[in-house]
């Protein structure tokens, strides 16, 4: 017989074992999201170059440890905590083989702390790609190595428990949407992680003698079947926490399921192996395959992408006329809880991931165009507003809501905590305009020194790229302002937030249970609420025209923008 | 019920869409068969385009190459890099090392030359400044594309891919003359 408890302020079901497993997982996130967030800050302040902080071999150091830690521990802990949420908590169901699940957990800790270590060594500062033939130190990929397999095993978990909650008929008729978008998610990660192995294990043995030569283009392909795809492994899931948030805060229910479902499909089919739009200019590679490839002749998973954006506020316009905000394009927008940062983050999340992070990639990721984006600092601009004011800030947002569900405790500094997603998102959203602009004055990324110090030759870049790496690198400061507030309400919160109940003491944030008396065994209080008879939900027209207003504006702003880009490339010399 | 609860309706997919998702999907799909045709498209009738020509190469093979240019072609030496004023239309060379873009090339405006680029190392990024045109160097490849200068000056190569700790000081020039 299992154990588990019911949050009495939510309505959350939390089996005892996947509770604890989230608790450390989720931790283990924060503690990598830390540690990026302090090198963030010799980043920001060196390519800032009135400051110029770190020295040259400093700074390739700390951005090699800064890309990993946040892009693939602080994401892919807190994603697995996530998939157990995703599964555990909303079928209400028991976690499959929790040992596996502990296995995966600490598998995961030592790939990052051997993958930390390799890299503060410094021999290892390749970034995060790894281009060969530069080499990084054996343990560089090994430490990655146990880390991917440690997720999968997380992952093989997820689907385990699914198919228990089947089997024990836990929930009735379809999944939710959330644990779907869950699914979406895990599927794609199986595929990444698939070509992550192709690619690093060899890799691995090259850097230990067992094999002599890996050709540096068969590398980016296969590495960026990885690259790309863990990329939409974090869009299918922040898109299902910002479902959630809406449920959770507005009892908004999808717009329609159908259309929901079938786009989350959309990024199964679309999205897999797309990885041209990374090696658009490369040698050896045909344009055919590059135009195919990026595309797929339609660009089904933008449009997923597309549909999402408006199905998600939609629901929550729908919702909130539902209980009386009527007026105009706008009152539902006006009257939400922005003082509420579940809310406010996970809002901030869906309007910058789609006006900025969606309209820049999908641009760039043009096969001409990225000829004049290339490598610029626009590139990782672009992924800021998607990686992180995308995906990041809905995992903030969702943080806001677990704190008192499967911590339980009060969250501390209540008004940091509502300032925090206005100063981390406004402070990004500056980082990520004056780069992209930075970015588009041809100043290049990873890269120590604008003005080229030692160089033989000259160049100089226009005054304004100094200009707009300035503001930009405050912007980041700001950023990294916001972060810390973060993690101060976060731990904050773990350590000194009002208990809401029965604590096993200290540890209890880090993975031990609540007091034994909080947890009941067995099936009883499974029960989900009876479903209500058919709802012709969606099929009464117009049901959410402010979210129809804004979805045209974006639609306008992408349109613009994109023959803007068209319009500068027709301006350089001729190529062809 | 919400989007965390199992659908109310357990044949979800028999319940109608509304009307605004119905537009929206369609207005959307077509934007996104625009952008699909516009890269067919700037392939016939744009005037930059990447080349899809490229070749099998090794460092040495392609070495040798530039240095019978170089030869053949040398006007200068500015810092001890040869600057090559190789004949209009002719194939020119550049290759990146650690950490140097060699030769410093000379070209007349709006004359075309087939541009070859290879490594003899590591990866570069080869990115022309200030227009701000950017292509991936990798070693054992050599990519081939043809380029027509439209304003004459001095143009910066940046490598723009990251290759170690003198990654900055990688610069190169190419000279356009009227
Ligand atoms: C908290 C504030 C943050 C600031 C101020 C910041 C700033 C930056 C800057 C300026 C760069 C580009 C440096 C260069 O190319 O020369 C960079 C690179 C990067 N950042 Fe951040 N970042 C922040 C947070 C994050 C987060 C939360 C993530 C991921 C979720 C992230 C992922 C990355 C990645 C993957 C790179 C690329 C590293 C590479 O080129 O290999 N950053 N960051
Ligand atoms: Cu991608
Ligand atoms: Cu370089």
């Amino acid at each position: 017989m299992s154990l588990f408890r019911t949050c009495p302020d939510s309505g959350f079901y939390f089996h005892k074992s996947a509770e604890s497993l989230m608790k450390a997982n989720a931790v283990a996130a924060a503690v990598s999201l830390l540690v990026a967030g302090v090198l963030a800050l010799g980043v920001v302040l060196t390519r800032w170059q009135e400051v110029h902080l770190l020295d040259a071999s400093t700074f390739y150091m700390v951005l090699t440890a800064h890309g990993i830690n946040a892009l693939i521990f602080w994401i892919i802990f807190f994603e697995i905590a996530i998939l157990y949420f995703a599964s555990s908590t909303l079928l209400r169901c028991r976690l499959a083989a929790p040992r596996w699940a502990w296995t995966a957990f600490i598998l995961m800790l030592v790939g990052a702390i051997m993958n930390n270590v390799a890299v503060f060594q410094g021999n290892s500062s390749v970034m995060m790609t790894s281009y060969v033939p530069m080499q990084a130190e054996p343990h560089f990929y090994l430490g990655l190595i146990l880390f991917a397999v440690g997720a999968l095993i997380g992952i093989f978990v997820f689907f385990g428990t699914l198919v228990i909650a089947k089997d024990e008929n836990t929930y009735e008729g379809s999944v939710p949407l959330v644990t779907f978008g869950g699914v979406t998610a895990a599927i794609i990660a199986v595929f990444t992680i698939a070509g992550g192995a192709i690619i690093l294990v060899p890799t691995f043995l090259w850097s230990v003698g067992y094999i002599s030569h890996i050709d540096a283009q068969m590398y980016r392909v296969v590495w960026w079947v990885l690259g790309h795809s863990s990329q939409q492994v974090n869009v299918a899931t922040h898109v299902a926490v910002w479902y959630l948030i809406a449920g959770v805060v507005f009892g908004a229910r999808p717009m329609s399921e159908k259309v929901s479902r079938a786009a989350y499909l959309l990024y199964i089919f679309f999205l897999q192996l797309a990885c041209a739009h990374h090696i658009l200019v490369d040698p050896g590679i045909s344009s055919e395959w590059k135009v195919f490839n990026t595309s797929y002749a339609m660009y089904l998973a933008v449009l997923a992408s597309m549909i999402h954006g408006l199905t998600v506020p939609g629901a929550i316009e729908v919702a909130q006329r539902e209980k009386g905000y009527t007026k105009g394009l706008f009152e539902w927008l006006r009257k939400a809880p922005w003082g509420n940062p579940v809310f406010s983050g996970m809002f901030i999340s869906l309007v910058t991931f789609g006006f900025i992070g969606g309209i820049t990639g999908v641009v760039m990721g043009t096969e001409q165009i990225n000829l004049i984006i290339h490598n610029t600092i626009y590139v990782p601009a672009h992924f800021h507003a998607t990686v992180v004011t995308g995906t990041t800030m809905a995992f903030m947002s969702l943080t806001y809501l677990l704190i008192p569900a499967l911590f339980r405790r009060k969250v501390f500094m209540p008004t940091m905590a509502k300032l925090q997603p206005f100063v981390f998102g406004g402070g990004m959203v500056i980082m990520i305009l004056f780069l992209l602009g930075a970015g588009t004055m041809g100043v290049s990324r990873r890269h120590w020194d604008m003005d080229f110090t030692g160089a033989l030759l000259n160049f100089e870049y226009a005054g304004i790229a100094y200009t707009m790496v300035a503001i930009g690198s405050i912007g980041g400061v700001l950023a990294i302002v916001g972060g810390a507030m973060y993690l101060l309400v976060t731990v904050g919160s773990l350590l000194f937030g009002e208990k809401l109940e029965p604590s096993a003491g200290f540890l209890q944030s880090f993975g031990k249970p609540l007091d034994a008396s909080c947890y009941r065994s067995g099936d009883a209080g499974r029960a989900l609420a009876a479903p209500k008879p058919v709802e012709e939900h969606g099929s009464a027209g117009f049901e959410a025209p402010g979210t129809f207003a804004l979805a045209l504006l974006l639609l306008v702003t992408f349109i613009v923008y994109y023959f803007i880009n068209w319009k500068y490339l027709a301006s350089v010399w001729q190529l062809g | 019920m919400t989007s965390y609860l199992p659908p109310s309706d357990r044949i979800w997919w028999k319940v109608p869409v509304g009307r605004e998702e119905v537009v929206w999907i369609a207005l959307a799909l077509t934007w996104c068969l625009i952008m699909f045709l516009m890269m067919p498209y700037w392939h016939i009738y744009g005037k930059q385009n990447l080349s899809n020509e490229a070749y099998q190469t090794t460092p040495a093979k392609f070495g040798s190459r530039v240095e019978d240019m170089i030869k053949a072609h040398k006007v200068s030496e500015e810092k001890g890099i040869p600057v090559v004023h190789p004949p209009a239309g002719s194939d020119v060379y550049m290759l990146g090392r650690l950490w140097q873009w060699w030769p410093i090339l000379e070209l007349e405006k709006d004359k075309s030359y087939r541009l070859h680029l290879s490594s003899m190392d590591w990866q570069h990024g080869f990115s022309i400044q200030p227009i701000n045109v950017n292509l991936q160097v990798i070693p054992g490849y050599e990519m081939v594309i043809t380029v027509t200068p439209d304003k004459a000056g001095e143009y910066g190569v940046v490598c723009n891919e990251y290759c170690g700790i003198g990654h900055h000081t990688m610069l190169g020039k190419i000279y356009v003359k009227e």
